[in-house]
């Protein structure tokens, strides 16, 4: 064993579930909600057909919501614990919750072209907070891309990741002030009001949306911590 | 302690200003500019709330001239450096930067409220109480990203970025007590605005210029 390689960091991730079972779990869970989605769930009484995309758009920006919450949570590791592996986590959680936050953008308008004849509604929540988060969060990637790789670049990426779980509730609370909702509401206080096979296809497809995200979350981090790896074993032999 | 820190960075800003008149001389004619290009931009027979629209547009940004010229003097001197090291709480740094800041931004809208009603239409007492609450939310937000954004290789064309996003919140609640009969809550989410987002900046300021 050379004396560089007590430097490395090390690539064993902490995490008990393996991959390869996780990805099996995303495969077979997607394929159940597919099922559910679109041989199982009634017609709408409304909206018909199209309304089977509610499955996915809801399930998708709920976690895309915990792929920015989970992001934050590691930035708050990294600047309060000082634990080494938090940034990259946190970066891959925020990348996550990128991918699923254009998803919503795009089944939103489509669901809103179906439902109300255009692609685009400045009327409807969700799409509009979806808009400025993925603003926000693409700003969070030239930031990180804007600074050499070190403990400052650590440093911005953390503290502008917990500006964006800030930023959720107010720019929520902003939107809702600054129209009248028109967005139908699944969900009240008194519970979801649908029941049922709806209910059972809308938890399935949501658990399958959070397994497969962190499926991919899983993946990328390996992809990358392999890569760090690989880059500080060449420093080593060179 | 604290506070004497914080006047004493403020007033550090406020005298380089007296002396050099970098920032306040550029903000004041950006202003007056903007409104002459959106006197253009509007097409005549557009109502009042689009004028009242258009003053937020300009508050925003300039008030990103301001910021963005804010730590140019703390990176080309090295002042930064300096002040890290300073047996002072980092906080203060931002918090005399903000105020600083603060007071460019204050100082160029005595002129440009008057100018803006002159130009288009009249102010409300809730527009100008608005835009006193905004002023604050927008100098503690925008100092801290200054900060950052000075450090890093893109600087001024990151500041934008980083912070419209977070402006467009102020700016709904802004454009909302300018055009609503009753601008209560407008002026309440303001409000909240600030102190909740000068909190995060205040405790988190440290970790942009410490590693």
């Amino acid at each position: 064993m050379s004396p560089g390689t007590a430097q490395l960091t090390p690539v064993a991730p902490r995490s008990r579930i393996s991959l390869p079972a996780l990805a099996a779990a995303s495969l077979v869970l997607v394929t159940l909600a597919l099922v559910l989605v679109f041989f199982v769930a009634p017609n709408d009484a409304d909206q018909g057909f199209s309304q089977r995309i509610f499955y996915f758009h809801v399930s998708i920006a709920i976690t895309a919501y915990a792929c920015f919450g989970l992001g934050a949570w590691k930035a708050l590791l990294h600047l309060w614990k000082r634990d080494p592996r938090a940034d990259l986590e946190s970066y891959v959680a925020v990348h996550q919750g990128v991918i699923f936050g254009s998803l919503v953008l795009i089944t939103g308008s489509i669901w809103a072209k179906i439902s109300w004849g255009h692609w685009w509604l400045w009327s409807e929540d969700q799409l509009v907070l979806f808009l400025v988060l993925f603003l926000f969060y693409a700003a969070y990637f030239m930031l990180r891309y804007s600074v050499d790789p070190g403990p400052q670049r650590a440093n911005f990426s953390a503290v502008y990741a917990l500006f964006g779980v800030v930023l959720i509730p107010v720019s929520f609370m902003a939107i809702r002030l600054a129209k009248q909702a028109i967005h139908p509401v699944v969900f009240t206080r008194h519970g979801p009001n649908f029941g049922g096979w709806i209910l059972v296809t809308y938890c399935v497809a949501q658990v399958a949306m959070l397994v497969l995200a962190y499926t991919l979350y899983r993946i990328e981090l390996a992809g990358k911590r392999v890569d760090a790896r690989v880059r500080e074993l060449k420093e080593v032999l060179a | 302690m604290y506070v004497r820190d914080v006047g004493a960075l403020a007033r550090k800003d406020l005298l380089l200003e007296l002396r050099a008149r970098d920032t306040l001389p550029a903000m004041l004619l950006f202003v007056v500019a903007t409104f002459v290009v959106f006197h253009f931009a509007l097409p005549s027979g557009s109502s009042d709330l689009a004028a009242s629209g258009l003053l937020w547009v300009a508050i925003v940004f300039t008030a990103l001239l301001g910021i963005g010229r804010a730590f140019v003097p703390e990176r080309e001197q090295r002042v930064l450096d300096g002040l890290v090291l300073a047996p002072c709480d980092r906080s203060a740094i931002w918090l005399g930067k903000g105020i600083a800041t603060l007071a460019f931004l204050a100082a160029a809208e005595v002129v440009a409220l008057p100018v803006f009603a002159l130009f288009f239409h009249g102010l409300t007492a809730a527009t100008v109480a608005a835009v006193v609450l905004a002023d604050l939310g927008i100098c503690a937000v925008g100092t801290f990203l200054g900060a950052m954004a000075v450090a890093t290789r893109a600087r001024d064309l990151l500041l934008p970025l980083l912070f419209l996003p977070l402006a467009i919140p102020i700016v709904i609640g802004g454009v909302g007590a300018s055009i609503v009969a009753s601008p209560g809550r407008y002026l309440a989410f303001l409000a909240l605005y600030d102190a909740v987002f000068a909190l995060i900046c205040w405790a988190s300021f440290e970790y942009v210029v410490t590693e």
